[in-house]
């Protein structure tokens, strides 16, 4: 089972792959020997316990956490040395995070384009493009009215699932090829859940991958192609979806919390 | 596992009526109520002046004065507003007000260099000092208030130790260019300090708001983990802000130096407090994230014209630290009640 990565119908390179990948923290391990593969139009869930990588492991693919000697990381087939956050996002990686990201103090516009901000060609920042741009997204794909959030609303004055619409909005923005959602529904209200699960439909439906983690199997198994189960900061288990039904599966997650291993 | 029930019970709606009554955008008056504040504040100290010493306010030359003396240190308040914004605080500066100008006056006075190889040294000593503080804070992740102590007395060592704890006279006879460029009014009548101050102040300006640069310094200050996951250089960005600071200070004491004729060995003492009180006076946030050039500018002249003015007033002396503390304190603790208020309107108005 560990092995196991046919099932996906695209048999081409995978856009991201982690070959022996580990993690340690001074005396913390928190990601050892893992790999991980997401190949174009799928959608990955990655499941696992608070405390089994998943973030680490996030924060890998995403060049924030640099591996330890050993791991590699190949991004469409090649091995991608001196691998940071700003060129993972060149590449296009986008990340909404568990922790949203966002600069509270600051308005909706310049979190939008946080760390990727366009410049006129005199090399100064293009505010006016930032501020309409803004206000079009908000409308077109944050659901807002565009007469309810203005981009110069500072982010601190809006709910919760506000927040994660600019988030959300921000990783989508960038044409990504591989989206990653770190835990992109907790404190969500149900509407809002349900809109997230239909985004991360959307993204396999445009022909672009995701990574989904989650510790709530109900939103993560309805969306996914394959399941990488995390444990204790190894892979301890990898499914395609057609091959394990959610009971099955829960079953098997209470069973790796309790014991370490999916097996009986 | 948190059910999808459970999270519906602490509902926060994005879509329906909700939203409706929060339409406006944010106010001209709320999006720069800080500096508009300052402005204000200035306004009202003036017509105080003018209320108590008529005679004085009405002279243009307490106004010139103002207008020579308050860049000597209002140049390193724009440059420290950037600082402050990354959420650090820089004490070194008197010291590399110091430094900068030794290096000037020993390489001209003992190596006999022309000037202007004496003033890129100079500037060059001054980057170097906003290099080391910028990587010991970002880098090391050392406090800032800690590690420019530190400095502070490390620079001024230094210059004491170079200098031998003597000063050098800087006349316009030996320094023609150097009093052209720093001292002599442009054209004869504008004060060329002010006219500094007023240039460095739009590029500054330019430099916070329009720039990659300047919108990554709002982003480091406000949440330096948010900016470092979408891909942010927090050391490069704040080492850069520290250069800066590095950089006007050595132009500081410079102008100090030559405005005096001579550089003394203890250039910068006593600048320190006026500097720093500029900074959050013009509405920068010690919590970093938030602040503005236009605050810092307009802060620094009523910082300037306080202990000018009461002098000219004809008040005696020993009320300016009095009236420091009052403009500062009544200042500040407006402007937190001002923000609050803001922050809940906006949070409370939907």
């Amino acid at each position: 089972m560990l092995d196991k990565t046919s099932g996906n119908p695209d048999t081409s390179e995978p856009v991201i792959e982690l070959r022996n990948v580990s993690k340690t923290f001074g005396e913390v391990r928190a990601l050892t020997s893992v790999d991980f593969k997401v190949y174009p139009r799928e959608i990955v869930g990655l499941l696992g316990d608070n405390g089994a990588g998943k973030s680490t492991l996030v924060k890998a693919i995403m060049g924030y956490f640099r591996p330890d000697p050993g791991g590699e990381i190949f991004f469409n087939g090649k091995l991608i040395e001196d691998w940071t956050v700003a060129r993972a996002r060149k590449l296009g990686i986008e990340t909404i995070y568990q922790e949203r990201a966002l600069a509270e103090k600051q308005p909706i516009w310049r979190n939008l384009f946080m760390g990727r901000e366009p410049c006129n060609r005199w090399g100064l920042l293009d505010v006016a493009t930032m501020r309409s741009e803004a206000a079009r997204l908000m409308s077109q794909h944050m659901g807002f009215t565009s007469a309810a959030v203005h981009p110069d609303n500072i982010v601190m004055t809006m709910s919760g699932g506000e927040k994660q619409g600019v988030a959300i909005t921000r990783a989508l923005y960038f044409d990504a090829q591989l989206v990653i959602l770190d835990e992109p529904t907790v404190g969500l209200s149900l509407t809002e859940t349900r809109k997230t699960l239909d985004f991360i439909s959307s993204i396999k439906t445009a022909g672009k991958s995701a990574i989904f983690i989650d510790h709530n199997i109900f939103h993560v198994y309805p969306v996914v192609d394959r399941l990488y189960v995390l444990d204790r900061g190894k892979i301890a288990g990898l499914y395609d979806k057609s091959d394990i039904s959610m009971d099955d599966l829960i079953d098997r997650l209470y069973r790796v919390a309790r014991t370490g291993s999916l097996e009986e | 596992m948190t059910s999808p029930v459970e999270s519906a019970r602490k509902p926060m709606e994005s879509a329906g009526s909700t939203l409706d009554n929060r339409a406006a955008p944010p106010s001209f008056l709320r999006r720069h109520g800080q500096q508009l504040g300052i402005i204000a504040v200035g306004i009202a100290m003036w017509l105080a002046f003018v209320v108590a010493a008529p005679r004085v306010f009405t002279d243009i030359d307490i106004y010139r004065a103002f207008a020579e003396t308050t860049p000597l240190f209002g140049i390193i308040v724009l440059a420290l507003t950037f600082v402050v914004i990354t959420g650090e605080m820089d004490l070194s500066f008197p010291s590399i007000m110091a430094l900068g100008t030794a290096i000037f006056a020993l390489s001209v006075t003992q190596l006999h260099l022309p000037w202007y190889f004496g003033l890129t040294l100079a500037f060059v000593t001054g980057a170097a000092c906003g290099w080391l503080n910028g990587t010991l804070v970002a880098l090391f992740n050392i406090p800032s208030l800690v590690i420019t102590i530190g400095t502070q007395f490390l620079f001024r060592g230094l210059e004491l130790v170079l200098m031998s704890g003597t000063g050098v006279p800087l006349t316009r006879e030996l320094y023609p260019e150097l009093h052209m460029l720093l001292r002599e009014p442009l054209f004869g009548i504008f004060p060329i300090q002010t006219t500094w101050m007023v240039g460095l102040g739009i590029i500054f300006w330019v430099l916070l708001n329009r720039t990659r640069f300047g919108a990554h310094i709002f982003l480091v200050g406000d949440n330096p983990t948010s900016a470092r996951l979408m891909g942010v250089n927090v050391v490069s960005v704040k080492t850069r802000a520290f250069i800066l600071v590095g950089m006007t200070s050595v132009l500081a004491g410079l102008m100090t130096s030559i405005y005096g004729y001579y550089f003394w060995p203890t250039t910068g003492e006593g600048y320190l407090l006026n500097t720093i009180a500029s900074v959050f006076l013009g509405g920068t946030s010690v919590f970093g994230g938030t602040g503005s050039i236009v605050g810092s500018f307009v802060a620094a002249y009523i910082i300037g014209a306080i202990n000018a003015g009461i002098v000219s007033a004809g008040i005696n002396a020993f009320y300016t630290q009095l009236a420091f503390g009052l403009v500062i304190v009544i200042s500040v603790v407006l402007q937190t009640f001002i923000e609050r208020r803001v922050r809940r309107q906006s949070l409370t108005g939907r």
